[in-house]
């Protein structure tokens, strides 16, 4: 639970945030432009961050643009979530060394477990993150190297101030504001920021900082702040519930229409912070004596995704943009209780192709509004 | 906390060749500790390692009363498989399982039971019909139903013919394209629905093969009145995790490693007509 009365860190101390963080022991990331986007990369310095960065995107569509605002947090989101954190893109599980008389020895790979903490989390991530916990963190088969990374992950979300054109958080509930699952959380003004802790990790760093009560005056700021952000987005989802309309509508033709633009090429599915999908693969070492058994992130979109000896289930691009729609927002409530889509509109920027998920759900489940 | 992904080290006991492409290894877990917690029910299966080239799922096709002996009815026909079938008795590999929910052999003790397969010989309904005959007095009638596309397609012709003869028991086989030496259907496999001894009120079926062919027997099956909560599915997908994490094996909401591979048919009954799931 979120503290009643947040404090106030003035804009010239946000570094005393992070001294406080790496000397608690956490390797502290942060959002930094790196290639034209905003992608998290290790933070030591007020410096590194993204001073007066605006993104623009729209469908197929992303740029940073300089400004003379003086915020660091005024963009809404980059190509990455908190998934490559704790989902590794590539990683090893396990090792297996065989002798010469054929006796195999295997060895579970070793479970990274350093304290790693983000500053800069938005809201719609803590919920894709709440998502991939209930996927990987589940009895009887919890994954071990999510668990270990989860439990050392501290996180410093800040308020989106800025959604982009392709954002959709307030339809999907998910936004602008970070509610929950934060150690601290941040509310970025012209001279500095809200701060509460949602934790008593979080309550513990704030102690060592140099608070103020806010005042009421930059609690009202921060509200209309909050009120703009939700009035700028004018995408959304044609309900929070989509399962029954999609799977009512299975021979719709907009599956054929939208296979005709789309590229079969999983971007859409590499920047969702909530699609878990990953593939074995085998990595011998060259002298014949080991191998690594690697994991590996892939996608509804291949052809290899649902390869069986010699036949494929989703041959064409129809059957797996539907096998990718129907789950992201129809079978994934039956999983997980909730749709798996959080809004952040990076699957509409990222695509080459510009397919927007909110125009193909609402032409695909007819119009009017859903449960 | 230990990784579910980690395989065990099992030793090949047995390489018994079923037919050009069809072999099985019976198979026995290295580590003693392991070796006697094992248990499995028909149905479930394993993942099973290959040295170098990596994982595939393949169901226990022994008899649960021994699970210190585990047999895996494979065919020969992608790169691990191929690779599987030149490992010799006294070479290893790697075993992790079992995964996935099996036959409903308790729920239909003091029933009929059906079996349907197509296809090159279903080895996860083989495991059913040897439960069954190890257990003779706790079931009804046992018929085998066995569809194939070509004749020289069927494997284990000496276990139907021998089937066959006992009692309470009917083996009735069908064969899209005859031969010189098949004395049995020429036809499509549900044609000999009608030469099966089916009491509809009290029978389990359970079937195994090519989806069409599955379509074809549930849709014949519930005309000639089996309630469709008695009939069970063995379906097949891609799959690299068998615990639920990969994505690869999703029916809809359901991950087959996890909520199959057997079904009762009318959990998967809203998607089984559509084709790309």
């Amino acid at each position: 639970m979120a503290d009643a009365v947040p404090g106030f860190l003035p804009r010239a101390a946000l570094q005393h945030l992070i001294d406080a963080l790496i000397a608690a022991g956490y390797r502290c990331l942060g959002p930094q432009e790196r290639d034209g986007a905003i992608l998290y990369d290790r933070l030591t310095s007020v410096t590194q961050l993204p001073l007066g960065r605006h993104d623009r995107q729209a469908p197929g569509h992303y740029r940073l643009e300089a400004s003379a605002d003086p915020r660091w947090f005024a963009w809404a989101n980059g190509p990455q979530a908190l998934k490559p954190l704790l989902f590794a893109p590539t990683e090893p599980l396990w090792k297996v060394t065989r002798e010469a008389d054929g006796v195999m020895h295997f060895s579970e790979q070793a479970v990274p477990a350093e304290p790693t903490a983000v500053i800069g989390v938005r809201a719609c991530d803590l919920a894709a993150l709440a998502l991939q916990d209930a996927h990987f963190m589940a009895p009887p088969h919890a994954d071990a190297h999510y668990m270990a990374r989860r439990a050392n992950l501290f996180l410093v979300a800040v308020n989106c101030t800025h959604p982009a054109d392709t954002c959709f958080c307030v339809s999907t509930g998910d936004g602008p504001n970070a509610t929950t699952g934060y150690d601290i959380d941040l509310s970025e003004l012209e001279d500095g920021f809200l701060i509460q802790a949602g934790s008593d990790e979080g309550r513990q760093i704030l102690a060592s900082l140099p608070l103020v009560p806010a005042s009421t005056r930059q609690i009202a700021l921060a509200q209309s702040q909050t009120d703009k952000a939700i009035a700028a987005q004018s995408r959304s989802l044609p309900g929070h519930n989509l399962r029954a309309a999609l799977f009512a509508n299975l021979e719709h033709p907009r599956w054929q229409e939208v296979a005709d633009r789309c590229l079969s090429c999983g971007n859409c599915t590499s920047v969702c912070p909530t699609c878990f999908c990953s593939s074995h693969n085998e990595v011998p070492d060259l002298s014949g004596t080991s191998s690594e058994h690697v994991r590996e992130w892939s996608s509804c979109f291949t052809l290899d995704h649902s390869y069986m000896h010699g036949y494929v289930v989703r041959p064409d691009t129809r059957t797996r943009y539907r096998q990718w729609l129907t789950h992201k927002l129809g079978s994934w409530h039956e999983q997980y209780g909730r749709s798996g889509c959080v809004g952040c509109g990076r699957c509409v920027s990222w695509c080459p192709a510009g397919i927007d998920i909110t125009e193909e759900a609402t032409a695909i489940c007819g119009g009017g509004q859903h449960d | 906390m230990t990784s579910p992904y980690v395989p065990a080290e099992a030793l090949i006991l047995d390489r018994i060749q079923e037919s050009k492409s069809i072999f099985t290894l019976r198979l026995q877990l290295t580590d003693p500790v392991r070796r006697e917690a094992f248990r499995f029910e028909p149905g479930q299966f394993n993942m099973l390692y290959l040295y170098g080239v990596g994982e595939i799922p393949i169901s226990i096709s022994s008899d649960p009363h021994d699970p210190e002996t585990l047999g895996h009815t494979i065919r020969a026909v992608g790169r691990i498989s191929q690779g599987l079938s030149t490992l010799e008795p006294g070479q290893r590999l790697g075993i992790r399982g079992p995964y996935g929910r099996p036959w409903p052999l308790q729920a239909a003790e003091g029933h009929d039971v059906l079996v349907v397969t197509g296809g090159l010989g279903c080895a996860p309904v083989v495991a059913v019909i040897n439960y069954v005959l190890l257990r003779r007095e706790h079931y009804g009638r046992l018929i085998i139903i066995q569809g194939v596309k070509h004749s020289e397609d069927l494997i284990w012709r000496d276990r139907y013919a021998y089937w066959s003869t006992l009692p309470n028991t009917q083996v009735l086989l069908a064969s899209d394209h005859g031969g010189p030496i098949w004395p049995w259907h020429v036809g499509r496999v549900t044609d000999v629905f009608d030469d099966a001894r089916i009491n509809p009120d009290h029978c389990f079926a359970m079937m195994c093969g090519p989806e069409g062919m599955m379509r074809a027997g549930i849709k014949n099956l519930t005309q000639r009145g089996v309630p469709e909560d008695h009939i069970y599915l063995s379906m097949e997908r891609n799959m690299q995790c068998a615990v639920g994490h990969c994505g690869h094996c999703q029916y809809g909401a359901s991950f087959l490693c996890r909520q199959g591979p057997i079904y009762a048919y009318p959990a998967i009954k809203p998607l089984f007509r559509t084709r790309g799931f």
